[in-house]
């Protein structure tokens, strides 16, 4: 790691105005993709400005089905939350296999929404779900936040301040962990409501987390595993790397599908 | 046996520091006025230097020294070497291509050291180190061995045309090819022994000191022979004379194999440290590791194994082309030639056999022993074959083994290794017991209901061990001996001291050697302590490596506690007035059988030091030191049965259950066995699920370098194992042991591979069976 200069910002306010203040400032929060990039010196900020004690970020509210997440949660805390296990256990279940308890007690779901790795598993929930990513200026649709490999819609000085959702009728995660990292090699989360049927995959996908038109279809006519029996999936945009081709993404991206709809609907 | 003597289950006396965070490893060590080292890697696969620009450098804060090949060659240091000469079968010699500690006119794996920075922090110098700029001529790489070998490869060495390092063979040529002509079966295939990074948990490190005031060199290093190092740096690496070189491997967390080689980092801490006139501390962090810790295995075979009408082996054929990466490593050419085509005939008696190998340059890490170092590759190649032509002959596994093993010791096998005791079958009916062989096929029908492939594999593994004679070694190439050495130092109250040249890096030394003391004389272990690690401190040994510390390292204590216990005993006879041969020493007393007249054993050492009143032309002290070199190879063997279960949808398997039956000899200490035994189960599903070292084919980058991508096993990953053992002891030393070390490593990957094959119905398969790998070959095999 290069020598740095850090701050605790003690607001939202604050930290806006550290950001602004440094050439080359990084927001870091649970640091576990950050910190890893600086030790490997992928990444040298001149200045880190930390969140993690900012209390505006911090909480879930339950009402009704309505679900608000502040940005600075852990993954530890979601995987806990009795409140969000009562109307979308999918979730917590998705929190508790990410990384490892160290990984966890640390990260957050601001900093993985944030970050947008492709392999990331948050992504494909709050695609999935269609959530809302709240923001210190203004609230981003899913739909529109993702925008590619560690893109999003996120300007320079913008701060996810919360990631909001109304739970689905029903919805369930599986993911097939990279042997190594144990990040996602593929994740799918399906979510049903009656609105009609939303599939994200992550782990797959060139341009990160995607929806697949082909499995929402099928599933919108037969929420059930068996509608998804002869489907193919396309591997062209696919990511093909050492630990699993295109084709093989392919095919997991069905078995997940349907494990997912497995337990959506236990 | 006592609570605590030879078998008993006893607490490790070491464990108390390491798991409460006080172990002192090399990066726990300081000395004043240290520095801190980083080196200048090569981030090509091979390119000449063109040049090296030094002066940013130079100028950067908390910078003492930027220091260069030139400059290292230029002050007489030494090329680094391969101690064990290979001849090919045309008689001439390996061919060794020169190895510069630092890389003067050429790099060719990426990560080759081309300079090392010495400053105030660990973060001034590597970011110094991104500062020197080296002019880099790129070249063509090759990773590959068998591309290596081709016409119009990429050139490694000017001493090795076409990058052959050697082309050697063992055996019967033949006598091998007229069995196999006249053989009613062939079974033939290609076999691939997957590269392996060793991934010990305590990176490399080393804290050279140069004292200018004695004119003396110390160097803390993570070795596991420290003995050698200090041999080899003064004799072949002219750092000094071994009188002012003082070596030390103090608490070292794990090796494998991987930290037995004397690297370019310590060699150059060294030397850097008389140059600045300041000790220099160099620690790698894990990616360092992963690209400059010598590899293991990585070979490409072909194997025929023939039969008679009765399914009895009449001939083994071996063809295997090694990688040996960018250099010869220290070890290297035993590897693949006398650790493995030696271990070819299994525990099978085949009249006939032959292999040739072929080691090869690539642009990649130099390649040496690690964990098994040529057993586990001559086991998966055996065992693979053997289980595929049970297939292809519609016998059971278990019944062609049986039909094929040795049944009477010594045994002669054709590739010099001489057998002195074992049961194979007892091991084989203890593993198919445990495992309940007979009920599996019912299991496999209740998991192909679930929609679940389920198989069954196994491994009936032997390798040499206890290394080893030194005059067979040295008639076979070895630079060295490999005998060890030990001195029993009892102290004037009592207490007694092991100094050993063996090493522990997490064998447990401390508390198995402690078990000798206590077993012979009754005292506590806790008033026995074991010394070793420190060349000014323990007389010279040859380290701990080859599963030996047992078998070697333990003879020579034995040797020396003989000698001590007659002196004893002579004291003790004279004290009491009795005969010499009426004296018994047990319970920490010396005392005259059928009598009630004794002495505690501190008043028979208070005797020996006081000298007030020994035998006459006694010397006073009780201090008796030996070295011990055996006599044969130890030859552990066993079984090993695995139970898989493959998901079609995903490829991904889950071990079910591991069984081993080991044959280890007499054992010191079973809990610390059993540890043994784990660990190496562990390192074997690894290479055969998990572990891949990838290197780009295109630009030789090291791909796998992180735990990102290079997976390790984890706990959750495998079952508790079901562990066993039944003894032959082995004739050839006083304790009877074999050795376990390695075992588990050596036998496991065959079995792991066997029963995923078994339970997805295609051979085709290759280590590592990753999910991917699986999946695919489930698919090819029912398209057909």
């Amino acid at each position: 790691m290069y020598a740095l200069n850090y701050h605790r910002a003690s607001s939202l306010e604050d930290a806006v105005k550290l950001l602004g203040d440094s050439e080359d400032g990084k927001l870091v929060a649970g640091g576990q993709t950050l910190i890893p990039t600086m030790k490997a010196r992928l990444a040298a900020p001149s200045v880190l400005i930390d969140l993690r004690h900012i209390q505006e970020l911090k909480g879930i509210t339950v009402s009704g089905r309505e679900v608000t997440i502040g940005a600075g949660t852990t993954h530890a805390e979601v995987a806990a939350s009795k409140e969000i296990a009562q109307i979308c256990p999918a979730l917590c279940h998705l929190a508790s296999h990410i990384g490892d308890p160290h990984v966890r007690h640390m990260g957050t779901i601001g900093g993985s929404v944030a970050n947008n790795d492709p392999a990331a598993d948050y992504p494909a929930a709050i695609l999935a779900m269609n959530a809302t990513v709240v923001t210190n200026r203004r609230e981003i649709a899913a739909d529109d936040f993702f925008q590619g490999l560690f893109e999003t819609a996120l300007e320079d000085d913008e701060i996810i301040k919360a990631v909001r959702f109304t739970a689905p009728a029903k919805c369930g995660y599986e993911k097939f962990p990279n042997p190594a990292s144990r990040y996602a090699l593929t994740g799918v989360f399906v979510a049903a409501d009656a609105d009609g049927v939303r599939v994200a995959v992550t782990g797959a996908g060139e341009e990160g987390v995607f929806r697949s038109s082909e499995i929402e279809a099928a599933l919108s006519k037969n929420f059930d595993a068996a509608a998804l029996d002869g489907l193919s999936i396309p591997s062209d945009n696919l990511m093909s790397d050492i630990h699993a081709s295109a084709e093989y993404r392919a095919n997991l991206i069905l078995v997940m599908a349907k494990r997912a709809v497995a337990r959506a609907k236990s | 046996m006592g609570m605590e003597g030879i078998g008993a289950r006893v607490a490790r006396k070491e464990d108390r520091r390491f798991i409460t965070g006080t172990g002192r490893y090399v990066d726990d060590m300081v000395v004043p006025g240290m520095k801190h080292a980083a080196f200048v890697r090569s981030p090509h696969a091979h390119a000449e230097i063109k040049g090296i620009d030094v002066e940013q450098a130079r100028k950067m804060p908390g910078v003492i020294a930027v220091l260069t090949g030139r400059e290292i060659k230029a002050d007489g240091i030494g090329n680094l070497i391969c101690g064990w000469m290979i001849h090919s079968k045309d008689g001439s010699p390996m061919k060794m291509g020169a190895w510069s500690p630092l890389a003067v006119d050429r790099v060719r794996y990426v990560g080759d050291a081309v300079a090392i920075v010495v400053a105030e922090t660990k973060g001034q110098a590597r970011d110094a180190a991104e500062a020197v700029v080296v002019d880099y001529d790129e070249k063509d790489a090759v990773t590959d061995a068998v591309a290596a070998l081709q016409p119009g490869a990429p050139q490694l060495h000017p001493e090795a045309e076409g990058n052959l390092i050697f082309d050697w063979e063992i055996g019967d040529a033949k006598a091998t090819d007229e069995a196999i002509a006249k053989a009613a079966h062939v079974t033939r295939m290609k076999i691939v022994n997957n590269r392996l990074v060793p991934n010990a948990m305590e990176p490399r490190a080393a804290l050279g000191h140069y004292d200018k005031g004695e004119d003396h060199y110390t160097c803390w290093t993570t070795s596991q022979n420290p003995h050698v190092a200090r041999l080899v740096m003064s004799a072949f690496y002219n750092v000094a004379p071994e009188n002012k070189l003082r070596v030390i491997a103090p608490d070292v967390g794990g090796g494998f194999g991987s930290k037995i080689f004397i690297y370019p980092e310590e060699i150059v801490c060294l030397w850097a440290s008389k140059k600045t006139g300041v000790p220099v501390k160099w620690v790698a962090d894990r990616t360092e590791s992963f690209m400059t810790d010598a590899h293991g295995r990585d070979h490409h075979t072909e194997v025929e194994l023939a039969f008679d009408q009765n399914n009895r082996i009449t001939a083994l054929k071996v063809d295997t082309i090694a990688n040996f990466g960018a250099y010869m490593s220290l070890f290297s050419s035993s590897v693949p030639t006398y650790l493995y085509a030696t271990l070819l005939s299994g525990q099978y008696d085949i009249p006939a056999i032959h292999c040739n190998v072929r080691a090869v340059y690539t642009n990649t890490a130099p390649v040496d022993a690690y964990r098994g170092a040529g057993r586990p590759e001559a086991t998966f190649l055996i065992e693979r074959v053997v289980e595929t032509a049970a297939r292809e002959l519609g016998v059971s596994p278990a019944e062609l083994r049986r039909r094929n093993f040795i049944r009477e010791f010594p045994h002669q096998t054709p590739v010099i290794m001489n057998y002195d005791a074992g049961d194979y079958e007892a091991s084989l009916n203890a593993a198919m017991q445990a495992a309940d062989y007979e009920g599996f096929e019912q299991r496999r029908a209740e998991a192909k209901a679930r929609g679940k492939l389920r198989g069954i594999g196994m491994s009936c593994y032997i390798e040499a061990c206890g290394i080893a004679p030194s005059a067979a070694v040295g008639s076979l190439g070895a630079g060295v001996g490999l005998w060890e050495s030990a001195e029993v130092r009892v102290n004037a109250v009592g207490t007694i001291e092991i100094l050993t040249g063996s090493h522990s890096h997490g064998q447990g030394h401390e508390t198995t050697f402690s078990q000798l003391v206590a077993d012979r004389f009754g005292v506590p272990i806790e008033s026995v302590s074991v010394i070793h690690g420190d060349t000014d401190k323990v007389q010279m040994g040859m380290g701990t490596y080859g599963s030996r510390s047992g078998a070697v390292g333990m003879s020579a204590v034995v040797k020396a506690l003989d000698k001590v216990e007659a002196k004893a005993k002579k004291i003790a006879a004279h004290l009491l007035e009795a005969d010499e041969a009426d004296v018994v020493i047990e319970n920490g007393e010396a005392k005259i059988a059928g009598t009630d007249k004794s002495v505690p054993w501190f008043q028979v050492a208070l005797a020996a030091y006081t000298a007030h009143n020994l035998p006459a032309g006694m010397e006073p002290g009780l201090k008796e030191g030996a070295f011990y070199d055996p006599t044969n190879f130890t030859f552990p063997a066993g079984c090993y049965i695995c139970e898989v279960e493959v998901d079609p949808d995903t490829g991904q398997t889950e071990i079910i259950q591991f069984v081993a039956a080991d044959d280890f000899g007499n054992i010191i200490n079973p809990m610390i066995v059993e540890g043994q035994v784990h660990g190496g189960i562990t390192q074997g599903v690894g290479q055969a699920l998990m572990e891949t070292c990838h290197y780009d084919p295109e630009t030789g980058q090291l791909v796998t370098a992180s735990y990102m991508d290079y997976q390790m096993p984890r706990a959750g990953d495998l079952p508790s194992f079901k562990v066993s053992t039944s003894n032959t002891p082995c004739p050839g030393n006083p304790l009877g042991i074999k050795g376990c070390g390695e075992a588990g490593a050596i036998g496991s990957p065959p079995a792991v591979i066997n029963a995923i094959t078994d339970a997805i119905g295609t051979n085709d398969l290759t280590m590592p069976a990753t999910p991917q790998k699986v999946w695919k070959a489930l698919r090819a095999a029912t398209k057909h």
